[in-house]
């Protein structure tokens, strides 16, 4: 009898022992990635559009990167930086997450770099475009890694475009904050170095809905406006310009004509240009496809919350792929991440100092159709690509570091009275 | 007297728990511990306002911010208070909270009621819009990270030893404001609160009754700041926004005005339904929505009022079995 229940309690621990022993086998499989947006709060829109975008990527691939299954934990910011902060340190200590990503504003991304640090956990930035973060803080965060942009990458390009445009005088006109700074700061760097004047800087409050005071303003002597706005601002500016009797072409930043608000957007906009590292309208296979199983799915055009999100997936199957199958740990999947070289949906990608090396659109705002949709709708045509755009533009990076980071003051306004 | 004893020793017990507890649960759990702490600072420097003076204030994140920004400036810039001067630091951000709220004060205390709260709420925006407009101090919209805690003997970047500071702190908070509202002193406070102009023809000067009131709560909203900075590693203008006031607010009404612990009890809630709910379920918003509505519409005392409540239905109901009498009036602590 004795025997029986010992050979039962052996027979009970070695199934246990082995039940242990699989799961933990099954779990090493796993790949767990904390993503942090904001799902709530007035940023919940772009939140779901972030989200979305890497879901559709994972679903796919049958949930799976490089091999490994993924368990995707989705945390709400609330689109606050605090709360970004507790929910990434969530992340790591209760579901033990390999990296976390996400997070919208450059202010998250400045809070969330720190956390990377303090728990040696890689954190991906697929949206939060704060300069430093891959120039002068580079060493300070070496788990930092982006894979969408910096603030003013894309403006550095349209600086150079709207020069070559022969725009002499150009008003700009942003908002008044961090990201605005850096935007407005890289038009005007490559803009005045190549020969144009800015002539006057306006720096409306981030959420301005009424632009009366700051319109009249504008120096009717400008051959153009250039315009960085952000969320519902970006709707109004143009609406209430062109209301105005104003007719200069406007050039702008990303976010004032990207696919999250140009749905939204009247006809007074058709002709606007702005630049960004992605259009929904660039006529590639590849984003033609993305573009079409994005909208099946979703019911709207995908913006480049969207296609960063998608891409960042993309990079991290690759990613995994090359360290054979398994998460190799932060400092070796960066080393993988840097030296990759892929063909995404906003095109060729390579990486520099953790910041992508890729195309700058020049796009200009048009009523067509496109990719077999019936109707005409607003799209963001590209009329000029700048290839392999580095974040310190053609300034090479010693002598693009040695200058301050873009902010109110700099550049200085030389040509304003 | 022995009732408030009771109080004391049922509240040292239950305090002394969870000082025990909390560094055995899961990191996550004490990182939100720590935060709720601070917060319950805070809560309960606005309750000194709130509850005991009858000041409702929708500026106490002003304090908040200015004792944050104030460690944060001085650490990240001149790298005063990452040693032992960390408590000349915190002694510091006291006094700088008690300095912009006996300016402000001088300005709010003339109001009441609704026009108190919204003489505070303009002063808070005040401070709101320096901390995101003074981008070479703050750092703007990105704010300003303190990556390094302060180290003096003691390893505080693990996240338990530093709860346990916090706690430290939050103790001798709740003691020194525990006595101050039981001195003659808070006792006047509360005559205000219940009726001004009575205690005016009583001779106290009530304006400057009420004005030391409002920089002790700026002083004690300066402390929390000052912990918060270290505690959060990243002072922004979020912290000093109006939805920070807010929460103070809740905080003190959700756990009960005027009763210091009710503070805690609304910190601990409202951090457990905001930052840990929302890591289970997506619909947290109408659990802490439902639970203000009903605390507001059932509860006006807080969840503090709850003992209260069920005392005076017993009371009710034995003396209804015992003879039909009117409906008594409530009972005032």
């Amino acid at each position: 009898m004795a025997t029986r229940k010992q050979t039962l309690t052996s027979v009970l621990i070695g199934g246990l022992v082995l039940g242990l022993g699989v799961n933990a086998q099954a779990k090493a499989e796993e790949l767990r990635i904390g993503f942090i947006a904001p799902m709530t709060g007035i940023f919940a829109q772009i939140g779901k559009d972030m989200v979305n975008g890497f879901q559709l990527y994972l679903d796919q691939h049958g949930n799976k990167l490089g091999g490994m299954d993924v368990k995707l934990v989705v945390e709400d910011s609330q689109g606050k930086p605090d709360t970004a902060v507790t929910k990434a340190k969530k992340l790591v200590l209760q579901d033990k997450v390999h990296l976390f990503m996400g997070g919208l504003l450059a202010s998250t991304g400045y809070a969330l770099a720190p956390v990377s640090n303090e728990e040696r956990t890689l954190y991906i930035s697929p949206v939060p475009a704060a300069d430093d973060l891959t120039q002068r803080q580079l060493s300070k965060y070496p788990y930092f890694f982006r894979t969408g942009w910096t603030s003013s990458q894309p403006t550095h390009a349209i600086g150079q475009w709207a020069c070559e445009q022969g725009y002499k005088k150009v008003v700009s006109i942003a908002a008044d904050y961090a990201f605005g700074y850096e935007q407005q700061g890289g038009f005007q760097k490559v803009f005045e170095d190549c020969g144009g004047k800015v002539i006057q800087k306006i720096w409306p409050p981030i959420g301005t809905k009424d632009f009366g005071p700051y319109i009249p303003s504008i120096k009717a002597d400008a051959d153009a406006i250039f315009s960085l706005m952000v969320g519902p601002m970006s709707l109004q500016f143009p609406k209430q310009l062109r209301a105005s009797g104003n007719k200069k072409p406007i050039i702008g930043g990303g976010t004032s004509y990207d696919e999250f608000v140009l749905p939204f957007m009247g006809d007074e906009v058709i002709g606007d240009v702005s630049s960004l590292m992605y259009s929904a309208a660039i006529e590639t296979p590849k984003n033609e496809a993305f573009v079409k199983a994005y909208r099946s799915k979703y019911g709207k055009v995908p913006s480049y919350y969207s296609e960063s999100d998608y891409t960042t997936a993309e990079i991290i199957d690759i990613a995994i792929k090359q360290a054979g199958g398994k998460y190799p740990g932060a400092e070796k999947f960066i080393d993988i991440m840097s030296g990759l070289k892929l063909d995404a949906v906003r095109g060729p990608i390579s990486f520099e100092d953790r910041n992508p090396v890729q195309n700058i659109y020049i796009k200009k705002v048009e009523k067509k159709k496109m990719f077999g949709y019936d109707k005409a709708e607003l799209w963001n045509t590209v009329i000029k690509t700048y290839p392999h755009v580095s974040q310190y533009w053609t300034y090479g990076k010693e002598k693009f570091l040695k200058q301050p980071v873009y902010s109110k003051d700099f550049p200085p306004c030389k040509y304003c009275e | 007297m022995s009732k408030q004893n009771l109080k004391i020793i049922s509240v040292a017990i239950i305090l002394a728990a969870l000082a025990y507890i909390i560094p055995h649960s899961t990191s996550f759990v004490v990182l939100l511990a720590t935060r709720a702490l601070v917060f319950a600072i805070l809560a309960m420097s606005l309750d000194i306002l709130l509850g005991f003076t009858g000041l409702a204030s929708l500026g106490q994140a002003a304090y908040f911010g200015v004792g944050a920004y104030f460690t944060a400036i001085l650490a990240t810039r001149y790298h005063i208070g990452l040693g032992w001067d960390f408590w000349l630091v915190a002694l510091m951000g006291m006094m700088v909270g008690a300095l912009l709220a006996a300016f402000f004060g001088l300005f709010a205390i003339r109001a009441t009621g609704v026009y108190f709260l919204m003489i505070t709420l303009a002063l808070g925006q005040c401070v709101w819009g320096l901390a995101y407009r003074w981008s070479s101090l703050t750092g703007g919209d990105n704010g300003i990270n303190v990556s390094t805690r302060p180290s003096f003997g003691l390893d505080l970047t693990n996240e338990r030893t530093f709860f346990f500071l916090v706690f430290a702190f939050f103790v001798a908070s709740l003691i020194l404001l525990y006595v101050l509202v039981q001195s003659p002193f808070g006792r006047s406070l509360a005559g205000i609160r219940e009726r001004e102009l009575r205690m005016q023809i009583l001779g106290y000067n009530t304006w400057l009754h009420k004005y030391v009131a409002f920089i002790i709560a700026g002083a004690f909203g300066g402390l929390a700041g000052v912990l918060w900075a270290h505690t959060n590693g990243l002072v922004s203008p979020e912290t000093v926004v109006l939805t920070t006031s807010v929460d103070a607010l809740l905080m003190v009404v959700l756990g009960g005005a005027g009763t210091l612990i009710g503070g805690v009890i609304g910190s601990v809630i409202v951090f457990g339904l905001r930052e840990y709910l929302s890591t289970l379920v997506p619909w947290w918003q109408y659990v802490l929505g439902g639970v203000y509505v009903l605390t507001i519409l059932y509860l006006p005392t807080g969840l503090m009022g709850i003992p209260a409540r069920i005392r005076q239905a017993r009371a009710s109901y034995d003396r209804t079995s015992k003879t039909v009498t009117k409906k008594l009036a409530p009972t005032a602590s």
